[in-house]
């Protein structure tokens, strides 16, 4: 709601400045988003009349004008504005005058001729971005006035912005109510004369859905000169409220739903056939509306139609050829109350929104509705003059409005402050609430002018407001002390992504939303989840997988000329699993380029599939971890593993594809990985095992196999067998090449032998390595001397 | 007898002049050893009387012990000459740079939100999490938005299909944690949240901090200390100012937008207001007996003015020399 300062002061003129009403404003809740003046500053400028032009002496392309300033002596002005005439009326800043960007005119010698002012154009002035040579003010504009007077300059813009609850506000009734209310001030009530009915003839009117229509009213008025000039002081307001003259019928209805918040709409009557009827769309009727949008409809679409079509989307716009035009000469006026349910969301189905919709779909006073008939046609009658017919109303139930119980404990409860009855009831007659009290109760009445008041909490918010928020104390809460639960075998958030941050991976926060190409390389995911409405085709689906994002970042990363990239991201993923929505939390890393930042103690190495498993490994530790090889479609195929923690597959690990690694430019390749964070915040309580006293014994084991069997396979085995004293089997060392035989590898295992109670015989150590090396033979190893 | 004392002045001189370990137990051997010089002398005691062979016996000892003592104390000045030497040639250019990996770091949103995590745990709000494709019932819906209302076209939501969207505030928590559990209660949920919208001070996706406290006497009042207390906390300024402003949000009333002082005005800092009555209907709490107050605060804002930073984008370009900086 924009509207100029000068109207509102018309109804309630406080004493504050323009700041203090507008701060005044927003600390009520009507947020004043701008306050500007209608007119840079600048001064010493009145109206002139031009009287001579004569051709400059020396200048083909200047004029010497006389110019009548309202004095005795008309200025000698020199003018090289190519429009400049006599009899025109011009701006004229006088000798001293200060214009917009600091330009003060004074007395000048233009190629020897003296001049005594400036004539100006509208951008000189600073009310235009451009503008073509002077500024042509109306023919009666009186001479020697400032322009500032004249043109009511000095004068602000207020831009409300309303929340949906203050549809009131959206006319300058309830604005200049609210600001009686916030400062006292009276309010001067618009006085809407009612006109006598001049003519017999009545339209015929049928509302057909009258829970959607609940009020109509309607008038001809006929023999109306369309064609007449909108008032000046109308022109003024109408574009003060940033609303563009049409024509004075148009502007008239345009300018009462500013003044009331009542749109209304002007039919040419000479258009209709038959009477008006308020119904339901049928399946397919099609209208095209003012704005020359062709729409179809349909039976949720309320409309307004004649007897031979459709002429109107109620509420929201007119259609054409129905509506006024300058050769217009009957009109027939509606002032309406259509139900906010009947109209919310129905001008966005077309992807319209209007000044009549903005106001029906929140509520507007069906207590004005024909009171704003009235008003719209006591100004049709003064402006373009014709004889109006009498109103015909349709009333069904228009919305009750029940008195509202607001107690003086409950006003204490919820705001934390103690009013007392006096207070309330002062609080309440500003907001023109009429109440009752009973004891130390209320019941108070709403207005038709506030649908956002229907119960308790809405009027506690009323007084909060009025009371002012910051006159409420900002206390500390009283409550009984609990702790709260702390799980220990839940690992917190923070305690993984502080192992990948101390292990140098730095987190980022990428979108949810990916590139669908992305989705289906690295994913293999056609069937990723999709927005319908995408801020952008590369945002178009969200990830199933953390991996889009980290490459992104990566690339972002190498583009800028960084050669050491380790990134994590830890996220939710998205899948539609048998028709539900899965929203899983992921962990995700990626490195890239060396293990260690260049540094002169150690040679430099490429971070591969090993140095990245020791990572997730760490993170899952002290719970083991199996890779299994399996190929995944952003993975080299050979060098890739589905990780799994117990018989749960929780993720992926491996080496980017070298296809992807060249179609994204990477000079080596990036290992990733992605796990579920739920497999890594599960951890078990701890629980001591008893230390043994004696110490273990340790023999290695060196086999000799083909290089297809995984290690894996072995460990199994051995693990398998039940070997007395065996605490543990580890692989520490791999060999392959000379003096070994092509295509086979040894393999050397540390096993530790140990009993808790005593130390351990040869023969009993003997026996244990014998069963594991026999397990060993049995898969294909040879024992190497 | 002077012979003895030439033998001990001579053994005195050689030892201080030998620099070898080797050399010097060679020496000692003229001595010590087995034809030594002493030991010579200590043979030929016997030739001696026996009156006067204790006295003799005793001189030659004396000689011995004398040689024996700086023969040890070479020895000793030998070793520490070789240690100092070793530890000489050991020493490093301890100015060169250490070795091994680098330290990684959060995200400075994640950083902030620990923070602000930590700072309600303080005062004993649990977390609570809630999906972010989210039903429309719980992100409109049940926060008092019915379908068609106005606030709805204020939110830019991204639509999944018509009953699913992406979450457009961390609202919808709050109606899934009340649900599941009775008041008393106190949670703060954070997380991403998605509008349609992006330009340097909006960003398609964001982060919220939701807070909900619901008690048998929780008021506005209560609301405004948390709040302030909160955000003075959090920026560690005693004088930071924090104003409450009427506003509108379906599921709260009254509502408030909150303002907090920052260099010479009022930075709008999230919304806030005591949860509507017909949102404790919707999860069966008893508005008379119970009241609550929710709030919710954009992380980012918050980490900006906390870092500095003025460009909402930086935080999801993934710029390391950015998120470096927050190490």
């Amino acid at each position: 709601m924009k509207f100029s300062e000068n109207w509102l002061r018309t109804w309630v003129n406080p004493e504050l400045s323009s700041e203090a009403l507008a701060h005044a404003l927003t600390m009520a809740g009507l947020e004043v988003e701008a306050l500007e003046p209608v007119a840079p500053a600048f001064d010493s400028v009145v109206v002139a009349e031009v009287l001579e032009v004569v051709k400059h002496p020396n200048a083909d392309r200047l004029n010497v004008c006389q110019v009548n300033v309202g004095e005795t002596q008309p200025l000698t002005i020199v003018c090289g504005a190519a429009n400049v005439a006599v009899g025109a009326k011009v701006p004229c800043a006088r000798i001293g005058a200060l214009l917009p960007g600091d330009f003060v005119i004074k007395q000048a010698k233009v190629r020897n001729v003296e001049s005594f002012g400036m004539l100006c154009s509208e951008k000189e002035l600073g009310l235009a971005e451009e503008s073509q040579g002077l500024w042509l003010l109306p023919a009666d504009a009186p001479v020697g006035q400032t322009l500032r007077e004249y043109l009511e300059l000095d004068d602000k813009l207020f831009t409300l912005k309303l929340t949906p609850n203050r549809s009131d506000c959206s006319g300058m009734v309830g604005v200049a109510r609210e600001v009686a209310a916030l400062t006292g001030s009276p309010l001067k009530p618009l006085e809407i004369q009612i006109q006598p009915v001049a003519l017999p003839e009545q339209l015929p009117v049928h509302v057909a859905d009258a829970q959607a229509c609940p009020l109509y009213c309607g008038r001809l008025v006929r023999g109306v000169n369309a064609a007449a000039p909108t008032p000046v002081w109308m022109l003024r307001r109408l574009e003060r409220s940033g609303l563009r003259s049409i024509s004075a019928v148009v502007d008239i209805t345009n300018y009462v739903m500013l003044e009331m918040g009542q749109p209304l709409h002007a039919f040419d009557a000479a258009q209709l056939s038959g009477g008006i009827t308020v119904r339901r769309a049928r399946n397919g009727e099609e209208l095209t509306l003012l704005n020359e949008q062709a729409v179809k409809l349909d039976d949720a679409m309320l409309v307004i139609a004649d007897d031979a079509r459709v002429l109107a989307l109620a509420g929201i716009m007119g259609g054409q050829g129905s509506g006024v035009e300058t050769a217009t000469r009957d009109v027939f006026l509606e002032s309406a109350f259509f139900h906010p349910d009947a109209i919310a969301g129905k001008a966005r189905r077309f992807g319209l929104a209007t000044d009549s919709s903005f106001r029906f779909e929140r509520g507007v006073d069906f207590a004005a509705t024909r009171q704003a008939l009235e008003r719209a046609t006591q100004l049709l009658l003064e402006i373009c003059g014709g004889s109006a017919g009498a109103i015909s109303e349709v009333r069904g139930e228009v919305p009750q409005r029940a008195a509202i119980t607001l107690r003086r404990s409950r006003v204490a409860r919820v705001l934390g402050i103690a009013l007392d009855n006096t207070q309330i009831a002062t609080l309440l007659k500003r907001l023109q609430l009429d109440f009752v009290v009973n004891d130390d109760d209320f019941s108070v009445m709403p207005p038709s002018f506030r649908f956002d008041l229907s119960i308790e909490a809405d009027l506690i918010e009323e007084l909060a407001r009025l009371y002012g928020y910051d006159n409420i104390p900002a206390q500390a809460p009283q409550a009984a002390l609990t702790m709260l639960p702390y799980s220990e075998s839940q690992r917190p958030l923070a305690r993984i992504q502080q192992t990948l941050v101390a292990r140098d991976y730095q987190e980022i926060v990428s979108y949810a939303f990916v590139e669908e190409q992305v989705e289906r390389d690295l994913c293999g995911n056609d069937k990723a989840v999709a927005l319908q409405n995408p801020i952008a085709s590369n945002l178009s689906v969200m990830r199933s997988s953390l991996i889009g994002g980290l490459v992104g970042a990566l690339r972002f990363n190498l583009n800028r000329k960084q050669v050491r990239v380790r990134l994590f991201e830890a996220g939710a993923c998205f899948a539609k699993v048998n028709g539900e929505y899965v929203q899983s939390q992921q962990l995700s890393g990626l490195a890239y380029g060396a293990t260690q930042p260049e540094q002169w103690g150690a040679a430099a190495k490429s971070v591969d599939f090993y140095d990245v498993k020791a990572d997730v490994e760490a993170l899952f530790a002290p719970q083991l971890l199996r890779f299994v090889a399996a190929t995944h479609p952003a993975l080299h195929p050979g060098r890739s593993a589905q990780i799994y923690c117990g018989a749960q597959a929780v993720g992926w690990i491996g080496e980017l594809h070298p296809r992807w690694q060249q179609q994204y430019d990477m000079a080596q390749p990036a290992v990733w990985f992605e796990v579920e964070l739920g497999a890594l915040t599960r951890a078990a309580v701890p629980h001591m095992s008893e230390i043994a006293k004696s110490l273990p014994v340790r023999r290695d084991l060196a086999v000799l196999v083909d290089d297809a069997v995984a290690a894996q396979t072995l460990l199994d085995a051995m693990q398998q067998v039940v070997a007395t004293y065996v605490q543990e089997i580890a692989l520490f060392d791999v060999y392959r090449g000379k003096g070994l035989e092509q295509g086979k590898k040894s393999l050397a295992f540390r096993v530790l032998l140990q009993d808790t109670q005593k130390t351990l015989t040869d023969s009993e150590i003997e026996t244990s390595i014998a069963l594991l090396v026999d397990m060993l033979q049995q898969h294909g190893a040879q024992l190497r001397m | 007898m002077q012979e003895l004392q030439q033998i001990l002045d001579q053994a005195l001189q050689q030892f201080a002049v030998i620099s070898d370990e080797a050399e010097l137990e060679q020496v000692k051997a003229k001595y010590l050893g087995k034809e030594g010089s002493l030991t010579v002398l200590l043979k030929g005691l016997g030739k001696l009387s026996a009156e006067e062979r204790p006295a003799a016996g005793a001189r030659i000892n004396q000689v011995k012990q004398g040689i024996e003592s700086a023969l040890q104390q070479r020895r000793d000045a030998l070793q520490q000459n070789k240690l100092e030497q070793k530890l000489a040639a050991e020493a490093l250019d301890v100015t060169l740079p250490g070795c091994g990996l680098g330290t990684g770091g959060l995200h400075p949103v994640t950083r902030t939100l620990e923070r602000i995590e930590q700072l309600f745990h303080s005062l004993g709000f649990a977390t609570a999490s809630g999906p972010e494709i989210e039903c429309d019932f719980y992100n409109f819906t049940a926060l008092n938005i019915p379908e068609n209302h106005p606030a709805r076209a204020m939110h830019d939501t991204f639509y999944i299909d018509p009953q699913h969207v992406l979450r457009t505030h961390t609202s919808p928590v709050q109606v899934r944690y009340m649900e599941a559990h009775q008041p008393p209660l106190k949670i703060i949920s954070s997380g991403r949240v998605y509008r349609v919208d992006s330009d340097a001070t909006h960003s398609p996706m964001f982060h919220q901090v939701e807070g909900l406290w619901v008690d048998e006497e929780i008021s506005f009042a209560n609301l405004k200390g948390v709040v302030q207390d909160f955000l003075q906390r959090f920026f560690e300024r005693d004088d930071l100012r924090v104003r409450f402003r009427p506003s509108f949000f379906p599921f709260t009333e009254p509502s408030a937008e909150m303002d907090m002082s920052w260099k010479d005005g009022w930075l709008e800092i999230g919304g806030c207001g005591m949860v509507h009555p017909n949102v404790l209907k919707h999860v069966n709490i008893d508005s008379e007996k119970y009241l609550g107050f929710a709030f919710g605060l954009g992380v980012e804002r918050l980490a900006m003015l906390r870092y500095g930073v003025n460009d909402l984008r930086q935080f999801y370009e993934s710029d390391l020399r950015f998120l470096k900086q927050f190490n």
